[in-house]
């Protein structure tokens, strides 16, 4: 399938949809609502279940070598995106040191629902990955939280970085129930996921709909509420970063020699931007950084490119690479 | 019934706040307090809604604790310490209470 085609089908999928039907839902201010509990329950559900199934797939399909590599490459590209995001920022917008730092960070980390769209998508087209992926989802989570706050202190600004924080950053809930649940999926195997595959594989899709009208919602909401926060050069920044993080993905994914649908996944995971664990970090760490700009940027520019662009493109340039 | 002179104080916060406040209010001595979910808002900062917010970071919540009027000094300095540079407001009331020992 070439790359419009892949796009089209994507864009016409059931779970871009209710993105959209939760996106304009809100903007055009329409009392539509997922309770904030529901909201937790169905992120509960689609964080267990990815990470069982991650688990499972490492159990059918044993180690191999490039776990490690593939953990290692991770916690780099965590590290590292931040410092080529910063300077992106600087450049190309009108944001501050500590606001851009902010905003960096949250680039390097990674959306695990972004993650959770291209595993379905390359469900969809019959692409296998390596289970493990959902480990190095886990391990890019906090790393760009360390690299942002040292970005700060080179500006000569104070981040409070105490040891609290460190616990919270490393304990955050969607951290250790992905870690969690991996390891009960690798524990138990294949036997495991038959026992409780009518819940976790069977109502995936629709829970993930479910999820993403209530992402559509937040997006919509953020972008209303937050008109004229947002610059053009950070609005081209929240475009322009998906596909270099990408680019990067795709060369660590080759060096290591993953799967196709290996690749994808690390382009995605390289190209997302947190909206959970980073944004709470930076409420504690940088008060001073505006949360409408990175929140907005991270929700309601990039989560939406890459679920409608950047996937199919990710996806077609991994084609491509490995010749899969 | 008899009644007896007390402040209330209500600090409205950020919810990835809430835990290092309610640990330097215990701090300070202060030797209870409530925390309440608060639906939403505007201020300063802009509109929020705790509704669809799966991280905690864009969401806010209420501690109150009531104290006798000669804590409230320090329990205000604790407080502040927390909340200086953080989005949120502090405000206090007079109240009264029926069991002054607790307090």
């Amino acid at each position: 399938m070439g790359l419009f085609e892949l796009a089209a089908a994507n864009l016409i999928s059931p779970i871009i949809l209710s993105f959209a039907l939760g996106l304009g839902a809100a903007l055009a201010r329409s009392d539509l609502s997922v309770p904030e509990a529901a909201a937790k329950a169905l992120s509960l559900y689609l964080l267990f279940a990815i990470g069982f199934k991650g688990g499972a797939g490492v159990a059918a399909h044993g180690l191999d070598a490039t776990l490690v590599g593939a953990l290692v490459a991770g916690l780099v590209l965590s590290f590292a995106i931040p410092f080529v995001a910063f300077g992106l920022l600087r450049a190309i917008s009108a944001l501050g040191p500590v606001d851009a730092a902010a905003v960096a960070g949250h680039y390097g980390s990674i959306s695990i629902v972004t993650f959770v769209a291209a595993t379905s998508v390359l469900q969809s087209q019959g692409i296998a990955s390596e289970g493990y992926m959902v480990a190095v989802a886990a391990v890019m989570e906090a790393p760009a939280i360390l690299s942002a706050l040292w970005i700060v202190a080179r500006t000569g600004r104070a981040a409070e970085m105490e040891a609290g924080l460190v616990r919270e950053i490393l304990l955050n809930g969607s951290i250790v129930l992905l870690v969690g649940s991996f390891a009960i999926g690798w524990i138990t195997g294949e036997e495991g996921l038959a026992q409780i595959s009518s819940f976790i594989v069977a109502p995936f899709q629709g829970v993930l709909c479910l999820f993403l009208l209530d992402m559509g919602l937040v997006a919509g909401r953020g972008l209303r509420q937050s008109r004229g926060v947002l610059g053009f050069g950070a609005v081209v920044f929240g475009c322009l970063m998906p596909p270099i993080g990408a680019t990067f993905g795709l060369i660590a994914g080759l060096l290591l020699g993953l799967s196709t649908g290996g690749v994808v996944l690390m382009m995605v995971l390289s190209a997302s931007a947190s909206y959970i664990a980073v944004p709470a970090a930076m409420r504690v760490a940088l008060p001073e950084a505006n949360p409408s700009i990175y929140l907005t940027l991270s929700l309601g520019v990039t989560f939406p490119f890459n679920l409608t662009v950047g996937i199919p493109l990710y996806l077609s340039a991994a084609t491509l690479a490995t010749g899969g | 019934m008899e009644t007896h002179e007390a402040k209330r104080v209500e600090i409205i916060i950020e919810a990835p706040m809430a835990r290092r406040l309610t640990k330097a209010l215990r701090d300070a001595g202060v030797t209870g307090y409530t925390v309440l979910p608060v639906l939403g808002g505007s201020g300063r900062s802009g509109t929020w809604t705790r509704e669809g917010q799966v991280s905690a970071a864009g969401g806010m919540v209420a501690v109150v604790c009531l104290i006798r009027a000669d804590r409230l000094d320090g329990l205000l300095d604790a407080a502040f310490e927390v909340v200086e540079s953080h989005i949120g407001v502090v405000s206090i009331t007079d109240a009264q209470v029926l069991r002054a020992e607790r307090f």
